[in-house]
């Protein structure tokens, strides 16, 4: 079963453009050199929307800690317990996470602090997400 | 009536000092409904406003208080189930029954307006609409009655729950991830307190050692403890005390989270009533006194909370409580954290140190002698996790063990001061009560 469909707003936009790119932009602050994700209004450490522009990333990090979904309950990924769902550091900003099923995984066999690297998968034609798979 | 947005009520910063109200506020009354699994869609004796109204009463029965004397009504309006709360979480659009049961009000939700029309309360002059979750609602109430928008205040928490496999429909039955679950709902996260919870607890075992079931003697002893509170759905209906082999064999949900490390979503109403400490020294039941209340909403960094982030949001909230509260971790007799789900109690348990607990020794303390008879009587309340999820469990043993009413669950330590909580790290409150003023 395809994964869940995101839906863009106006924040959002240009993350999701560069997705179905296949390119990974977060924000950064310039005034305070950090990178941000998920997308927000303002700078989460100085508070201001002033030095916020996209950046593009490497795209490289590294399993932190995993669960396996085994009884969740969005009805659309039912058909895809047990499934592991793992969170990955980035290795520009160890400070930024994000979320990833690591495709090509056997749930339960996650090496946790294993380097990743992003991919990007279809949940809908022309949609994409961006998703982590453990690098050989 | 004030909106919440209008009245700067909570103590949600760093460094405010001691609460200007300390000790000139009590709790005088508290009442429970049955807690039942679901509302039958049918028996009009067990809506959610009727155990609600049910609760008022015993709440102002405990006190000695009329309905004429309630002059403040706290009540939250959120179905607990929320949007998302499965295929029956919005009753509409059945048939209604007659008045007062004749709109969704009083069936599955319950405000203040509804509850002041049934009870017939005539002078009510604080009843503020949008009223935040009983972790916070407690705190409102005492900073209303410190403030002197209110003299006795009426704070009701109803949980409601319904046929259906919870939280099961809505936009967890979505195709589309919108608003804020763009960012988590597409992998699994369908958001909520256990994802909170257990990437941080799977760090916590990594770094300071020890193994998920490790929480099972914590979990086992809340069961114990819920057997003990009379009120709870676990005495109610006689569950069989939990067991290691029970724990270690249940089935997993968030693996590791477990089956048994999630409350269970039940259909129930407590009220408390809340007045000033001069007021409440006349009253029926001793003052139970309020020393601090405390508030947080921390705003994460990014996906997923780590553990260094869940150990600094609780950090601070202990000290926030403390300062205000101008007493510190040896001073706390009583500890009620929240429970809703297990691998978080051991965050509140090392922020505050209760008992001396620092990071990373919770399992190790867990292992110990946490019984109500024992030496270290953690969480006497039985939560959440032994109750049912009232959410209430915590304020109601800290009050009657000050009070010493707490029956076969008093705890044979010192109890004068008791903290309970309902939060998780990131957003919540605290509330620190005395059984004496200073």
């Amino acid at each position: 079963m395809p994964k869940l469909i995101p839906v863009p707003d106006i924040l959002s936009q240009p993350f999701w453009d560069a997705v179905n790119e296949r390119r990974l932009v977060l924000q950064h602050c310039s005034a305070c050199d950090r990178l941000q994700y998920p997308p927000q209004q303002a700078c989460h450490v100085c508070g201001s929307p002033a030095n916020l522009a996209w950046r593009e990333v490497l795209g490289k990090g590294h399993i932190a800690a995993y669960i396996v979904i085994e009884d969740g309950r969005l009805i659309r990924r039912l058909p895809d317990q047990p499934y592991n769902l793992a969170m990955v550091t980035l290795d520009e900003d160890p400070r930024v996470n994000f979320y990833s099923n690591l495709p090509g995984i056997s749930p339960y066999e996650v090496p946790v602090g294993a380097a990743v690297e992003v991919t990007f998968e279809e949940v809908a034609p022309g949609r994409l997400i961006h998703e982590w798979r453990v690098v050989a | 009536m004030a909106a919440p947005d209008q009245y700067r009520w909570r103590r949600d910063r760093d460094g405010l000092g001691v609460w200007e109200h300390r000790g000139k506020v009590a709790l005088a009354g508290f009442g429970h409904s049955p807690v039942d699994r679901r509302w039958d869609g049918a028996s009009m004796d067990k809506t959610l406003g009727a155990y609600s109204i049910l609760a008022c009463q015993k709440a102002m029965d405990d006190a000695g208080v009329m309905p004429h004397e309630i002059d403040g009504v706290i009540c939250c309006d959120s179905h607990i189930a929320g949007g998302s709360g499965g295929s029956a979480s919005q009753w509409a659009p059945r048939p209604y029954f007659a008045p007062p049961y004749d709109s969704e009000w009083g069936l599955t939700l319950v405000n203040a307006r509804w509850l002041i029309e049934q009870l017939g309360l005539r002078n009510v002059r604080f009843a503020p609409t949008g009223v935040p979750t009983i972790g916070e609602m407690v705190g409102m109430a005492a900073q209303a009655v410190g403030d002197d928008l209110c003299n006795t205040c009426l704070v009701i928490y109803p949980t409601g729950n319904l046929e259906g496999r919870y939280r099961r429909g809505g936009e967890n039955a979505d195709d589309y991830a919108r608003g804020a679950r763009q960012w988590t709902a597409p992998w699994g996260n369908h958001g909520g307190n256990d994802f909170i919870n257990i990437f941080p607890h799977r760090q916590y075992c990594r770094k300071y050692g020890g193994q998920h079931d490790d929480l099972a003697p914590f979990v086992i002893n809340q069961h114990r403890n819920g057997l003990l509170t009379p009120w709870g759905y676990n005495a109610t209906y006689k569950v069989p005390q939990l067991t290691i082999e029970d724990y270690v064999r249940s089935r997993y949900i968030l693996n590791p989270l477990r089956l048994w490390d999630c409350d269970r979503p039940v259909n129930a109403s407590a009220a408390y009533l809340f007045t000033t400490a001069d007021r409440a020294r006349d009253m029926r039941q001793p003052p139970v006194y309020v020393l601090n209340h405390s508030q947080h909403n921390f705003r994460q960094r990014t996906t997923q909370a780590d553990l260094d982030e869940i150990e600094d949001w609780t950090d601070r909230a202990a000290r926030r409580m403390y300062e205000g509260a101008g007493l510190g971790p040896k001073d706390v007799d009583i500890f009620n954290p929240y429970d809703g789900f297990a691998p978080m109690a051991q965050f509140f348990l090392e922020a505050f140190q209760w008992h001396g607990v620092k990071r990373g020794e919770a399992l190790a303390f867990y292992a110990g002698d946490i019984r109500v008879e024992g030496p270290h009587p953690f969480s006497s309340s039985g939560g959440n996790l032994g109750n049912g999820r009232t959410r209430t469990a915590m304020y109601t043993d800290s009050i009657e063990q000050l009070r010493g009413t707490a029956g076969v669950r008093q705890v044979k330590i010192r109890a004068e001061t008791a903290l309970a909580a309902f939060t998780t790290p990131s957003s919540g409150g605290w509330i620190m009560f005395g059984k004496h003023p200073r």
